[in-house]
């Protein structure tokens, strides 16, 4: 049986995800390669080390910030937006 | 409730041991940081096929409490039983498990030595791309430079190629020959062999070029990565001048091998010991017992050397336990335990690999730190080890808490990597600190009674 | 042959580099001696708090207030790095009772010239938004301060044009036949000075001991917890309780404080620290995080959400009476003491330099040194309890 794909939103865009799929995972598969800034130069970061060991994947996911997007199961209805800084400010 | 054995850790190491401790009778809490057991070798999406090892190990389970999204952040004495204090799932709740014993697999993380444009995106780490590509059939480009140092990087790019990627260069900082020097821990070792010869063919077949003593020593890129240069290193790994030359690429997934991961044993007090390849891991004797009475320790935390190692130590932990010993298994043990040494002596980072860092490169990705704040703190401020350059430049103190660019710290402070230290081996809510259940007596002394005097800290 | 400087300090914390700061600054030759890195100890543990806020009347207080001027001197001559931030503490009450007590003490505090500030709970707010609602009142300490500890150290190190020498531990310390101090070995071989200042915090007991004298020093440790980075104004003093808790022991009632919650400028929250006599135990404490953790969310609620990345601890060196050693020792001439100042190393470390170089140099102390004079212990038989 083939798994049902389903859609999570990034930025307010639509994404398509495998059920299994980190949000990373997912991410990485739209193309997205960036979801997070630095606190100080504002680069841009994305998964790095792929395990939940770097941090530098953090995202906010359904207004929660600071989330590990390589270890965060993506599921329906998903909102990933872009964090900024401490992921507390504004 | 008690377990008689909690496991932290479900790769190979955790999952064999569970499953023959639960095998003796044992009552087994198995607990791991993932979704889904398999460790990051064996990560598999969560409909997909289930990888055979961890099939075979999965079904036999049965009888063992296996928890899952559990990230145990600390373990500590209670009397005559263990606590194993976790954050559990991605609502980062609460939950304890006590136990009469531990055994830590805790496995590994990778090994990165920072290179000018290493932060940018895609730029990832080798053994986390073929985890997201297992674990999530996710790959972020098309055309990838694999690089760094290390026998993971073969398997690497034999899985990317296998999906799909163009791998234009295969790069690895050592030289290959110098297993020769080892040859008598290989020739015990034929599986070993055919595996790697294994991955040369299939690689051949997709018209990747390997090329040994070179090292990507720079990423090029505004947004994300679009080239990176290679270049030829000498025997101590400085890049020969004149040798750089620039690959067009999409992505670059770069590792150093694998380092055990250690802040449970080590907040336990655990004695550790130097692996080849200079950095440290937990020193166990020949049933795996740790310095600490009551813990156990197998599988890379032990001294990086493969699933087929950590089954074993497992297996070994288990029996231990158990109160049982089984002399092939320790045969086994010291077989493949050669034949990871051999292989972390011939991929141990040279020293002249620092000569790729300008001063404006960032060691400390999550403080945004750069090599020339590190320098300064060891040249001019008196900082002799990565703990003092931490303190000077705040290398070190970010999220990762120095996982990433410890190493790295550590060398450019002129030192072998000290066992790492981290009380928190996660992070843990404020709010879960503050509930934390007020158990029986825990190590050493209580904490003194509020004192009578005048109000005061640091 | 090597040069013999005017005195050799042991101690490359944050105590010993103002020793050489303030020992170089008034025209003497010092060489720094250290075993480890510098800022190795308790001052790499420490949170930086220089404060007057929590010291009742006394020989401490005026040895904080002297500190405090120091400070704000030294932050013209140190680098922004150093992080010195003269943000002022608040001592929060949670109930009226407490509040009459912190009455009582800010009062005799004032006498001696600290400045502090009652607020009502309007107050509070203003001075802090995120503090949790319902706390009775509290004083406002303007003169309470903060700096970045290792960093202080090793830039005063290095203002102080000091001979710097890490890494290197010292064995012995060298005497005449007239038992004078003539200098210390070390590991790296013998170097000559006629003064030795033991500036050694956690481990001053062992240099006094190598200098064949009593300094009963004992290690009191502490747990700091460190959030993740949060935007700059969630937490803008150095804010902290005061309970007025009955001693069960004694039959009366003391003033009792909680962590300190403070923010940097990095980002991260700290809070610290617990006070534990645990001998030199490295082993984590569950109970002294959960007390930081409780005392914390209690004055700042929306900290309950916020996660702890780091936790570390460090040993304060304590002397019985809770007072620091300062100045020559009678009993070895040429032996000096700068050591056992608790958990206020860095915030008293400026007015202890200056001390120690007026005593190198012979000239007038500042303040009334007396009740830290270095032989004040009788020496007991056995162990030192």
């Amino acid at each position: 049986m083939k798994p049902a794909p389903f859609s999570l939103t990034f930025d307010g865009r639509r994404l398509t995800a495998l059920p299994g799929q980190s949000i990373a995972a997912a991410l990485w598969s739209a193309g997205i390669l960036a979801w997070r800034t630095t606190r100080h130069g504002g680069a841009p970061r994305g998964a790095f080390c792929g395990m939940g060991t770097c941090y530098d994947c953090l995202a906010t996911v359904n207004g929660r910030p600071n989330q590990r997007a390589c270890l965060l199961p993506a599921r329906p209805g998903d909102t990933v937006t872009t964090q900024e800084g401490t992921g507390h400010d504004g | 409730m008690t377990a008689d054995l909690a496991v932290v850790g479900a790769g190979p190491a955790g999952l064999a041991a569970a499953v023959t401790a639960a095998g003796r009778g044992l009552d087994v809490t198995l607990l791991d940081a993932a979704e889904r057991p398999g460790g990051q070798i064996h990560r598999h999406p969560a409909r997909g096929p289930v990888p055979r090892p961890v099939r075979r190990l999965t079904r036999r389970l049965r009888g063992v409490t296996h928890l899952p999204a559990h990230h145990v952040w600390t373990v500590v004495r209670d009397g005559d039983t263990w606590l194993l204090h976790c954050v559990a799932g991605p609502d980062e709740a609460p939950a304890t498990v006590r136990a009469r014993a531990v055994l830590l697999a805790t496995g590994a993380y990778e090994r990165q030595l920072p290179f000018p444009g290493w932060t940018l995106p895609g730029v990832v780490g080798a053994g986390g791309a073929q985890a997201m590509l297992k674990g999530g059939l996710a790959l972020p480009g098309r055309r990838v430079v694999v690089a760094g140092s290390g026998p993971l990087l073969l398997a690497v790019a034999t899985t990317l190629a296998a999906a799909g990627a163009r791998v234009p260069a295969l790069v690895e900082a050592a030289d290959y020959t110098a297993y020769a020097r080892r040859l008598p821990a290989l020739v015990r070792n034929p599986g070993k062999l055919a595996q790697g010869a294994l991955h040369g063919g299939s690689l051949l077949r997709h018209t990747t070029r390997l090329l040994t003593r070179h090292a990507v020593t720079a990423a090029h890129g505004t947004r994300r990565v679009e080239a990176v240069t290679v270049a030829r290193l000498d025997a101590d790994w400085r890049p020969v001048p004149g040798t750089g030359r620039r690959v067009p690429c999409d992505v670059l997934a770069v590792g150093h091998g694998l380092v055990p991961q250690l802040e449970l044993a080590t907040g336990l007090g655990c004695a550790t010991r130097r692996t080849p390849d200079g950095t440290p891991a937990v020193a166990v004797d020949g049933r795996q017992r740790t310095s600490v009475p009551g813990i156990w320790a197998a599988g890379e935390t032990c001294g990086v050397g493969g699933a087929e190692l950590a089954r074993t130590e497992g297996e070994i932990a288990a029996l231990c336990v158990a109160g049982d010993a089984s002399a092939a298994l320790a045969r086994r043990r010291a077989r493949l335990r050669a034949f990871a040494d051999a292989m972390a002596a011939a991929h141990r980072p040279r020293p002249g690999w620092t000569d790729w860092l300008d001063d404006a490169t960032e060691v400390c990705r999550c403080e945004e730190v750069t090599a020339g704040r590190v320098r300064h703190a060891v040249a001019e401020l008196g900082a002799l080890d990565a703990r003092t350059v931490k303190l000077l430049t705040r290398a070190g103190m970010g999220w990762c808490q120095g996982r990433v660019c410890g190493q790295a710290v550590a060398r450019l402070a002129g030192e072998d990597p000290a066992p790492d230290r981290r009380p928190l081996s996660c992070p843990v809510p404020l709010s879960q600190l503050a509930h934390l259940p007020e158990a029986g007596p825990e190590a050493g002394p209580a904490p003194e009674a509020p004192a009578p005097e005048a109000p005061g800290a640091e | 042959m090597s040069h013999v400087p005017d005195a050799v300090i042991i101690g490359a914390g944050v105590v010993g580099a103002a020793c050489a700061y303030y020992a170089s600054r008034a025209g003497l030759d010092v060489a720094v001696i250290d075993r480890g890195p510098v800022a190795g100890g308790t001052t790499g543990a420490g949170e930086g708090n220089l404060l007057v806020s929590d010291k009742e009347a006394g020989p401490e207080l005026d040895l904080a207030l002297l500190s405090i001027r120091l400070w704000r001197e030294l932050a013209d001559v140190l680098p922004p790095e150093t992080e010195y931030e003269p943000k002022g503490g608040l001592v929060v009450a949670p109930d009226e009772t407490a509040l009459t007590a912190l009455r009582a003490f800010a009062e005799a505090q004032r006498q001696a010239g600290v400045e502090a500030y009652e607020a009502d709970a309007d107050r509070l707010r203003d001075l802090e938004p995120r503090l949790a609602p319902g706390l009775a009142g509290g004083f406002h300490y303007p003169q309470d301060a903060q700096i970045q500890p290792a960093m202080a150290a090793a830039h005063l190190l290095r203002a102080s044009g000091a001979d710097v020498r890490p890494g290197e531990e010292v064995t012995g310390v060298l005497t005449d036949r007239q038992g004078a101090v003539r200098g210390v070995r070390t590991t790296r071989g013998d170097l000559h000075a006629p003064a030795v200042v033991n500036a050694t915090g956690t481990w001053g007991g062992r240099i006094a001991e190598l200098a064949g004298v009593h300094l009963p020093v004992l290690p009191r440790r502490g747990f700091v917890l460190v959030t993740e980075p949060l935007p700059p104004g969630l937490v803008r003093h150095k804010v902290y309780a005061a309970d007025y808790i009955a001693d069960v022991a004694n039959g009366s009632a003391a003033l009792q404080s909680s962590a300190v919650v403070e923010g940097t400028p990095a980002g991260p929250v700290l809070i610290g620290a617990t006070r534990e006599r645990v001998g030199f135990d490295r082993t984590l404490s569950t109970a002294a995080l959960r007390r930081l953790a409780a005392q914390a969310t209690a004055l700042f609620p929306v900290l309950g959400g916020v996660r702890a990345i780091r936790a570390y601890h460090g040993f304060r060196p304590y002397l019985p009476d809770h007072l620091p050693a300062i100045g020559p020792d009678p009993r070895v001439p040429g032996l000096h003491h700068a050591c056992g100042h608790e958990g206020a190393g860095i915030g008293l470390a400026p007015a202890t330099g200056l001390l120690a170089a007026a005593a190198l140099c012979g000239g007038r102390p500042a303040l009334d040194v007396r009740p830290f004079r270095p032989d004040r212990f009788p020496e007991q038989k056995g162990p030192a309890a």
